[in-house]
């Protein structure tokens, strides 16, 4: 890694384990609703609350997305994984032990690749296990106690673990970027951190270049990427003061807390060490066939990177474009069919990532309801009006502006019908009289006007300034109100004058 | 017309179906005689935790209504008490423990519900061993269970109430649990019948789990007849509910007659001259290493008398004298080896105590059950709670299970144990190939004097040695009454079958009771 | 070998367990007693052997009646995803030591 990464001399090393919920209908061991914002305990059956005699029974749906994920990560599926006990004592932890996985995970290996900048970089992934997740301590409202609420027991999550191959905060957060969009893109994950759907964790060490690895700090739920960033460089910071104070950094268990920008040590579990995980006797081995397998493959939606590599194949995009557009399936979505119906692919990419991003990004809108202000196929159609001259760049910005600020997509009108979209287009390029001024006798009268009106630029163009011509250009299209043609002006001009 | 208590539940189902008697009379009957034996005070035999007269004769009534109707269920009107291992809606569930004081379960255990299904009119919950956590039932929070031929003595555990009301006629059948013999071995000692099935044959939904991969439940009766009505409607797949659960492809001889569809066969007076692998002669298996473990006798240095784990001479002169009648009825007698069979003890003892460490880690104070009632903080409600609710018994299993799955110990002692596990279940696959079922002394002793082995732990898992392989194993294993010990206690036989072989098992336990009276044995004043 | 007065304390406070000092001393001589037990079962050569966690391991293919081993429950049988668990609150936390507003109280939890 290239040592402007140093900080202060001292190289950071990052490394991640995030925790996904799941996003099956019922809990990952009993038939309880894994719906987020219940009433208290309302959704906590009596497996759920280790009732005696309550018995687990595994759900079908958490095994098969932990499968997508380890088909979009090129990871080994494994076809016996074990289900083992992770014995703790802890108030949201109703049977005394978690169950997890420990020696088999169900999903080993692969990696997660993104840009950093214009660098790629690739994040090599040691395991992703099933295992269910806990419930919440709420320590408001009560003096001097905390109230168990059950409903997030049982909830389904993959532990995703990466090796430590982050250099950099930016890296760690590009990383968890990358993650986040694919478990979202295929489906097995909501993403929404604000609900702890999508809570990451951060070993963080520093060292001296080529040294062993720093002892590490793990900074625990990590629920938003601009907190990501801060805490990191905050710990980066705070090991290498404690490093140069001459104190040695104690392994410990961290949070940020973003009101003061800080990270502090958690009072820590005293037997945290000893968790006595052993093969759960209530559930026998994960068997996972390679039939099924490949059945999930085959129904998989197409992963964001395979889909960038054909918008650079099928529609010549230069890398950045096809990777910007595939940051979420609806752009993806919108983007291919505005190319298709315009068959002008870069055309589209640029209004898509220029002037569509820029007016959603103001009015804070996601692309289903872009959709409503202005089509993907009325957005064809205007560029095919610009591309067959109908009207120049100038005027199809004041199209757009016309169709975003009042919308022209009536309830119920058909987003897909290709001449209704169309007739849209040229009806407000109709109404606002923004047609290209194609009619070359009524351009070449404005022309002489403006050439008797500006003697000056006319010498100075002849006595070899080139300039001048610019002089001459801008009183033009402003007579011709902004339709004429520029080429075709430019054209004229130069035959004119020579 | 004998005495409703003295029918078995063959022949209460049967009466009950020609209306001789009503459910609703037969519920009275039997409760009256727990209720007279409750009132005995000192002299009870405290095996009941919990009746309730209404919710019983309710389940009578509706039962003598269903005959009415004709749509009786097979066991119609015939009463059961449940060990109180199984959670119940209707009476309280404790397992035993103060932990669970006064506790009611939401739900019933499937066992709970396939018998009511079967027509079976609940009597309430039987006394046991805290969390079935014992061999004599003196670790019952609730007090000891005395044994019904002598209530000086141990009725054995951990299911002694259920073996004790069966004996004394409290009940005429009792559902227990059987963890490393704690269906056969109280059976043998109170001269009842009991079987344990194939592990994964009955659910172990609703059962308060002691030790996952070997609690099992089955039935405990007069006899074998009784315990194949039983055990066909207590087993069947629980898909939805338990993962361990077996699910069997079944005859149409099974689906319809169940574990009794090889007794309604009409063998002749050699029944067992045909009954072997391919129409051959039944072979039985005597295990060589379990008549001399004496000389081998594990060493061990703690308080108390030496423990004995070879069988008494009485023991072993009962089983000859039954394993003739076996050969009179046609059965050949072959040695077999089960080397490994002292083994069973440490293996046994590792195994439960480090599922059982897991499996009470629920019982914190939080959700449910006992929470201390003074306490600075939440380490401290979480010890003094789980100081307070749990017996002695039960903190010594916790603690071996801790230190034997911690760290820097799990490979020496858990995976150790896991290992020689498979090896003991090897061994018997090695053995049913040179025979068809195994037979053996349950115990190497009758039941104790009460108090003799209470402060020696030890003790009691020497004692365990001739059941814990078959339940290692999970294979199917019962218990049949062979008579009387010099002590005038009786004496009991295990039979244990390969996988699945229950039907058989119970069958050639069957033939033996149809030729032999032991079984009708009935303690004095009874 | 044997435990230690010290693997006591530390067991127990695993187990979230306390010991008087006279039990404690008892339970250590009684865990010793079971432990010398369990020295000639260490003893046994087990190389290449595969631990057994489930009974159901040892019946593979044993019998007639077990056509299919997935079908009879050696391998871990998934059920669909389908919620079906109506809200039993009210009875689930009937035995439950202290509720309020629905929520199960404890002594203060401090991270």
């Amino acid at each position: 890694m290239s040592s402007s990464l140093l900080v202060h001399g001292y190289e950071v090393v990052i490394g991640f384990e995030t925790h996904a919920q799941l996003s099956t209908q019922s809990k990952i061991f009993s038939r309880a609703s894994t719906a987020f914002g219940a009433e208290a305990n309302t959704q906590a059956c009596a497996v759920d609350l280790a009732l005696p005699g309550t018995l687990p029974v595994m759900n079908k749906g958490a095994v098969e997305r932990a499968i997508e994920l380890g088909l979009a990560l090129g990871s080994h599926i494994a076809e016996r994984s074990v289900f083992a006990r992770k014995n703790y004592f802890y108030p949201d932890l109703p049977k005394g032990y978690q169950i997890s996985q420990f020696e088999i995970p169900v999903v080993q290996g692969g990696a997660v690749s993104f840009f950093l900048g214009d660098e790629k970089k690739t994040v090599r992934l040691v395991r992703a296990h099933l295992e269910e997740d806990a419930g919440k301590s709420l320590h408001e409202d009560f003096i001097g106690q905390s109230g168990i609420d059950l409903n997030r027991a049982g909830t389904p999550l993959l532990e995703i673990v990466t090796e430590p191959d982050m250099r950099s905060s930016a890296e760690a957060v590009a990383y968890a970027k990358e993650l986040h969009k694919i478990v979202t893109w295929i489906g097995i994950c909501d993403g929404n951190m604000q609900e702890g759907s999508f809570r990451c964790d951060a070993n963080v060490s520093v060292r001296k270049p080529g040294a062993p690895l720093g002892t590490r700090r793990e900074i625990k739920n990590l629920n938003s990427f601009k907190f990501m960033q801060q805490a990191i460089d905050y710990e980066v910071r705070w090991q290498i003061e404690q490093i140069e104070d001459g104190h040695a950094i104690q392994q410990a268990t961290v949070l940020f807390n973003p009101d003061t920008g800080e990270t502090r040590a958690m009072r820590t579990k005293e037997d945290a060490a000893d968790y006595r995980y052993f093969p759960d006797p209530d559930l026998p081995p994960l068997v996972i066939s390679r039939e099924w397998v490949e059945r999930v493959r085959s129904e998989m939606a197409e992963l964001p990177r395979v889909m960038a590599e054909r918008f650079v194949t099928k529609y010549g995009l230069p890398e950045y474009d096809a990777t910007t557009l595939t940051q979420s399936k609806a752009m993806a979505a919108y983007f291919e069919e505005t190319a298709k119906a315009s068959g002008q692919a870069k055309l589209a990419s640029n209004w898509i990532m220029g002037e569509l991003s820029r007016r959603m990004n103001t009015d804070d809108l996601d692309f289903a309801q872009a959709e409503e202000r202005i089509s993907a196929l009325q957005l064809a159609a205007l560029i095919m009006r610009i591309n067959d001259n109908t009207i120049n760049n100038n005027s199809a910005k004041a199209v757009f502006d016309a169709l975003w600020n009042e919308s022209r997509v009536a309830v119920g009108d058909n987003l897909h019908d290709v001449t209704q979209a169309a007739s849209v287009i040229d009806s407000i390029i109709e109404a606002k009289g923004l047609k290209q001024m194609n009619d070359t006798g009524a351009l070449e009268a404005i022309i002489d006007e403006v050439l008797t009106a500006n003697p000056k630029n006319v010498e100075e163009f002849k006595a070899g300034n080139t300039k001048a011509l610019n002089g001459l250009v801008g009183p033009i299209m402003k007579a011709s109100k902004g339709k004429a043609n520029p080429a075709q002006v430019n054209e004229l001009l130069l035959k004119k004058l020579s | 017309m004998a005495e409703l208590h003295n029918m078995t539940v063959a022949e209460l189902a049967a009466g009950l179906q020609k209306k001789d008697f009503s459910a609703f009379d037969v519920a009275d009957h039997f409760l009256k005689r727990v209720e007279h034996d409750q009132q005995r005070g000192s002299n009870s035999l405290n095996a009941f935790l919990d009746i309730n007269r209404e919710v019983t004769l309710a389940q009578a009534k509706a039962s003598d209504e269903k005959i009415a109707a004709g749509t009786a269920g097979p066991l119609e009107g015939v009463p059961i008490a449940h060990k109180d291992i199984f959670v119940t809606r209707d009476f309280a569930t404790t397992a035993g423990s103060k932990m669970l004081k006064d506790y009611r379960s939401p739900f019933d255990a499937t066992v709970v519900t396939r018998l009511r299904d079967a027509g079976m009119v609940s009597l309430g919950k039987l006394n046991c061993d805290e969390f079935a956590m014992g061999s004599a039932n003196e670790n019952s929070a609730y007090g000891a269970v005395t044994n019904p031929w002598d209530t000086s003595c141990i009725p054995g555990g951990s299911s002694g109430g259920s073996a004790a009301a069966v004996a004394a006629r409290l009940t005429p059948a009792a559902t227990g649990t059987d963890t490393g013999g704690s269906i056969r071995q109280p059976a043998a000692f109170c001269g009842i019948t009991g079987i344990k099935p194939t592990y994964g044959r009955a659910s172990r939904y609703g059962m308060v789990a002691f030790a996952s991969s070997l609690d099992q439940a089955g039935p405990m009766a007069r006899n074998a007849e009784d315990c194949a009505l039983l055990l066909s409607a207590m087993c069947g797949p629980d898909l939805d509910r338990d993962s361990t659960s077996l699910n069997v492809a079944q005859t149409e001889d099974e689906k319809k007659y169940g574990f009794s569809h090889l007794l309604r066969i009409d063998h002749g007076d050699k029944p067992f001259a045909k009954a072997g692998k391919d129409g051959k002669a039944l072979k039985i298996g005597m295990p060589t290493q379990w008549m001399h473990l004496g000389q081998t006798s594990p060493r061990h240095h703690s308080s108390g008398a030496q423990p004995q784990s070879e069988p008494d001479v009485q023991i072993n002169s009962r089983i000859d004298q039954s394993l003739e009648r076996f050969v009179d009825l046609g059965a050949e007698i072959v040695p077999v080896h089960l080397p490994l069979t002292k083994l069973s003890i440490p293996v046994y003892y590792i195994v439960c105590a480090a599922e059982a460490s897991s499996n009470l880690s629920r019982f914190d104070g939080v959700k449910f059950g006992h929470r201390a009632k003074e306490f600075s903080d939440l380490a401290d409600m979480y010890q003094r709670t789980r100081s307070e609710g749990f017996g002695d018994e039960v903190k010594r299993r916790i603690m071996i299970g801790s230190y034997v799955l911690s760290h820097g110990y799990y490979d020496a002692y858990y995976l150790q144990a896991q290992k020689i596990r498979r090896m003991i279940a090897h061994d018997f696959q090695q053995a049913f190939a040179q025979c068809d079922l195994i037979a053996g002394p349950v115990a190497p002793t009758t039941a104790w004097k009460l108090g003799d082995k209470a402060d020696d732990p030890v003790a009691n898992y020497l004692a365990d040695i001739f059941t814990l392989p078959a339940s290692l194993a999970g294979l199917p294993c019962m218990s049949i009454p062979v008579g009387l010990g010099d002590m005038g206690m009786p004496v009991g036989m295990q039979l244990i079958g390969n996988y699945l072989q229950e039907a058989q098992l119970l069958n050639v336990a069957h033939r033996f009771q149809q030729v032999t009276n032991f079984h009708d044995a009935t303690p004095e004043g009874v | 070998m044997s435990l230690s007065p010290q693997d006591i304390q530390r067991l127990a406070q695993l187990s979230r367990l306390q010991f008087d000092d006279a039990s404690a001393d008892r339970l250590l001589g009684q865990l010793n007693g079971f432990f010398d037990i369990v020295e000639q079962m260490r003893a046994v050569n087990t190389d290449g052997v595969v631990p057994m966690a489930h009974p159901v391991d040892a019946m593979q293919g044993l019998h007639q009646a077990i056509a299919d081993t997935d079908e009879l429950g050696m391998t871990l049988r998934l059920r669909e995803d389908v919620v079906s668990e109506p809200n039993q609150r009210e009875a689930n936390q009937r035995s439950a030591p202290a509720v309020e507003r629905g929520l199960f109280l404890v002594p203060k939890v401090i991270e």
